[in-house]
């Protein structure tokens, strides 16, 4: 079998016949986008039990200057996260939401910016960027803990929910929510908020401490000795699909 | 023209080999990166499992065949689950059910099917070094360990493993009140399943990017052996499937320990009622399913996949509709994730959308009919060589047809609503998913067993182990069949109350003392396998006189599987009694330029083709930095 050593460039590589990688990506790069498509499967999964759970309630049906909070009917999203740090007792429908949200696709823009850096070659170029990606990572998620924060305390005046204890309807002052009473509406909406949102918060979380792993390898010269930066890439590809999966869970709970 | 030794001796380059110096025992046998020693590892596991879930079916059989049995002499095993009057607990027999449905479905037939062969076969075949990451592929093995020490320790506990079922359906699996086996055993079921998700998913993108990225040169997609397409559909129903059953599990988990009601609303226990409100156990039963339906075809379409390849082989004849095969393998794959709810006619669905799965679900008869067509063509005039791999194969084909034409019956939702939760169910599916895919699983261990430890299992054994088990599993479930129709349900642990119920007492002991024979012939199977890894026959080079890559592979192949070059491909894996050729099987390495005699006049075309493919060599991992 003779074979001899490939001139490359003579010959155009057929990329499906084999002995190529034929989308011209490394097997890293796929394994990643595999797992981004089973992740996706898991998100879906949790989103589509929502929309189920949620559809099993009536929605609110009267005037939106009178909606109060009950556990009969799902509540209105602008009237339950309207809080914003240091602004007490202004209602600002979604405003610190949407700053979460901006500084998450910000992250994502540095993200983008590090990559292309990364295969510029460029180290000090990815450092910089990977620091604002890390830096916009955690600010999200300290974002996220503010907003639990908030929702686990509640508003000042609380809801009074109905209840049956022992067989005899009681009344009783609820403040917050918690995985097991809501102020806000029925638990399931709580549930589902902390379950999904936890969930997302947890693979931003590795996703902060994977960008901080590539920050040091490159700022060691990892990268540079390894000849290339792919590595930002693959991670980079993972942090975009967080942000992306934030947007769904954005739409779902926030403004749907 | 003899067959061309591609790679053995022809050329030698020892220089490539920096990657090849001795390991210690730890890296080479147990934490080993070599996905051959890795396959072995999930199939040596796999055994292990099937001979505690099949045992455990045996425990359950007796009681049912011989319901008031004093069963004293299984204390010294059961301890406790035997009470004092030799009666097996209640409460143990749903264990056991529960156990040998989790046991056989996920940690037999998934991981040690899939992840044997899927592992030992895709860098064989495909001509690969080895998987595309070798350390995830390490790291899939250990987490099923993980998972499998998890779920074995369950079976210890005071309070019995989980017990709800396989398909653990809340709110009984959710409420630790609900059962004993809802308490510790539920909760270590559950993590040992998130484990072994976590395992399957670092398998399968493993698989898929090593078959995407890594074949030889030649081998393009039309020329993959059928072992492969399977594979590679497998790992894409997995990787799909199996996140789904993550996210359901989890939830399973928040609403055991944290106090949320995903799945839980308006239930008593004890007159008392609890808190939770707002949940949909039916919610459930879908997620479950969505996994559950694709479940079947990750268990049995690696068995077709073997069965195709060792059909071909021994019929010495290509396999008939190659392609076919493959659209039917896409076919019953895309169609798996939507007749899900077929398993929830009863559940209180809307008639219209059950008759929409209902649909669904009859479509699938189309590609699984062309698939028994197929084989059957195939086999058609062949010059059958009746190895043990090849009757297995055989019996494969039988029992997909038996079981699938039950599948028919099953579908209707106007006939499930009667035989729902009967079993009949039962009876159907260990016909075709358990029994198929088993019988898979050893085709593909008699036919590759020369590949994976370099010797031969006795042939005689073999075939007295294959007869056994083919009447066995027939003299087992057919007659199950008839006791579903009449109307005894699944999964309880006596039906003799009644006097028409005592008229099944009869034939349920004889399905017990055929289960039970049926298990002992597995035992020749067991001394087979392992005294032939050490002192079995020594393995000529192509003992099948095989197309595929493997067999060009040295008989022991090392690390790296091929010794200098790896091997290009000319031609598909089904070149068996090719008119004009002197040999009846010329192997995808055989250049086209070097069968004049037998080429048919498309593939003389292909000659010119072959220096482009010899060109090709830009992704052999000893020379590519990985």
């Amino acid at each position: 079998m003779a074979t001899t050593a490939t001139t490359t460039g003579t010959v155009e590589p057929k990329m499906w016949l084999g002995g190529i990688s034929p989308m011209k990506v490394s097997y890293g790069k796929l394994m990643m986008w595999f797992f981004l498509i089973s992740d996706t499967f898991t998100f879906s999964a949790l989103l589509v039990s929502y929309g189920l759970v949620r559809f099993s309630y009536p929605a609110y049906s009267g005037e939106v200057a009178d909606f109060t909070f009950s556990n009969i009917y799902w509540p209105i999203p602008e009237k339950v996260y309207e809080a914003v740090p240091f602004l007490h007792g202004v209602e600002l429908p979604l405003v610190f939401v949407g700053i979460m949200t901006f500084i998450l696709i910000l992250s994502s823009v540095t993200m983008v910016l590090a990559v292309e850096a990364g295969h510029r070659m460029d180290r000090a170029a990815v450092e910089k960027y990977m620091l604002w990606t890390i830096l916009g990572g955690f600010t999200f998620l300290g974002c996220q803990a503010w907003e639990w924060a908030h929702f686990i305390h509640g508003t000042e005046s609380g809801s009074v929910i109905t209840e049956i204890v022992n067989g005899e309807w009681v009344e009783r002052t609820i403040f917050g929510a918690n995985l097991t009473e809501n102020q806000y509406g029925p638990p399931a909406f709580a549930d589902f908020f902390f379950f999904i949102t936890g969930f997302h918060g947890t693979h931003v979380f590795s996703g902060v401490l994977l960008n901080i792993l590539i920050f040091y390898r490159a700022s060691t010269g990892f990268y540079d000795r390894r000849g290339h930066y792919e590595m930002v890439e693959k991670v980079g590809l993972y942090w975009h699909f967080v942000d992306l999966v934030w947007v769904f869970v954005f739409t779902f709970f926030y403004l749907v | 023209m003899s067959v061309v030794e591609t790679g053995i001796g022809t050329t030698v380059h020892a220089e490539e080999h920096e990657h090849h110096e001795e390991q210690n025992f730890w890296r080479k046998y147990i934490f080993s990166e070599d996905h051959k020693v890795i396959a072995k590892q999930y199939l040596i596991t796999g055994i292990m499992w099937s001979v505690i879930g099949i045992a455990m079916s045996v425990v359950f059989r007796i009681q049912l065949g011989f319901p008031n049995a004093n069963l004293s002499w299984l204390k010294p095993v059961l301890g406790q689950w035997i009470n004092d009057t030799g009666q097996l607990d209640p409460n143990f027999y749903l264990a056991l059910v529960t156990m040998h449905g989790t046991i056989m479905v996920f940690f037999v037939l998934t991981a040690g099917l899939s992840g044997t062969f899927s592992n030992f076969l895709i860098p064989l075949q495909i001509g690969a070094r080895d998987m595309a990451s070798g350390f995830l592929n390490m790291l899939s093995y250990w987490f099923f360990f993980t998972a499998s020490v998890i779920m074995f320790s369950s079976l210890f506990l005071q309070t019995g493993p989980a017990a709800g079922g396989w398909v653990i359906y809340p709110p009984l699996s959710a409420l630790p009140q609900a059962h004993i086996g809802s308490q510790m055993g539920m909760t270590l079921w559950l993590v040992s399943m998130t484990l072994f998700i976590v395992s399957q998913l670092l398998g399968g993108i493993n698989y898929i990017t090593t078959v995407i990225n890594l074949r030889t040169r030649g081998m393009a997609f039309n020329r993959l052996p059928l072992t492969i397409w399977a594979f590679f559909i497998t790992a894409i129903l997995g990787l799909i499937s199996f996140p789904v059953l993550l996210s359901a599990a989890l939830l399973l988990i928040f609403d055991r320990h944290f106090g949320t009601s995903f799945y839980l609303s308006e239930i008593y226990i004890n007159g008392e009622a609890l808190p939770n409100v707002g949940g949909s156990p039916i919610l459930f039963q879908h997620l479950f399913w969505f996994l559950g339906h694709p479940e079947v075809y990750i268990v049995l379409l690696p068995a077709l996949g073997i069965t195709s390849e060792i059909i071909a082989t021994n019929s010495r004849k290509p396999i008939f509709g190659y392609r076919a095969m493959i659209a039917s393998l896409i076919g019953i794959a895309f169609l798996s994730f939507i007749v899900w709810a077929h398993h929830m006619f009863v559940t209180g669905m809307n008639p219209f959308l059950g008759s929409v799965f209902m649909f669904l679900t009859l479509i699938i008869a189309v590609p699984s009919a062309v698939k028994a067509f197929n084989y059957t063509t195939t086999l058609w005039r062949g010059n059958l060589v009746f190895t043990p791999a090849m009757l297995f194969s055989i019996g494969l084909v039988s029992l997909f047809v038996t079981g699938g034409l039950t599948g028919i019956i099953l579908g209707n939702s106007a006939l499930d609503i009667q035989l729902h939760d009967t079993y009949f169910v039962v009876a159907h599916f260990h016909i075709v998913m358990g029994a198929a895919s088993a019988f898979g699983l050893f085709a593909g261990v008699y036919h590759w067993f020369p590949k994976m430890f370099g010797r031969m299992m006795n042939n005689t054994l073999g075939q007295i182990h294959f007869w056994l088990t083919f009447t066995g599993i027939y003299l087992v479930f057919f007659p199950m069949h008839y006791i579903g129709i009449a109307g005894f349900p699944r999964r309880y642990y006596q039906f003799t109350t009644y006097n028409f119920s005592s008229s099944f007492t009869d034939l349920n002991a004889f399905i017990s003392v055929a289960a039970i024979l049926s298990f002992l012939a597995q035992f020749i199977f067991l001394w087979n396998f392992f005294y032939s890894i050490f002192k079995g026959k020594k393995s000529p080079q192509n003992p099948w006189r095989s197309n595929t890559l493997e067999w060009t592979a040295p008989i022991n192949p090392g690390h790296g599987n091929w010794v200098g070059e790896i091997p290009p491909v000319y031609r598909w894996p089904y070149d068996y009694s090719k008119p004009g050729a002197p040999e009846d099987f010329i192997p995808q390495n055989v250049p086209y330029s070097q069968t004049p005699e037998s080429n048919l006049p498309h593939e003389n075309e292909e000659i010119a083709m072959e220096k482009v493919i010899e060109a090709q060599n830009f992704n052999d991992q000893f020379k590519e930095a990985h």
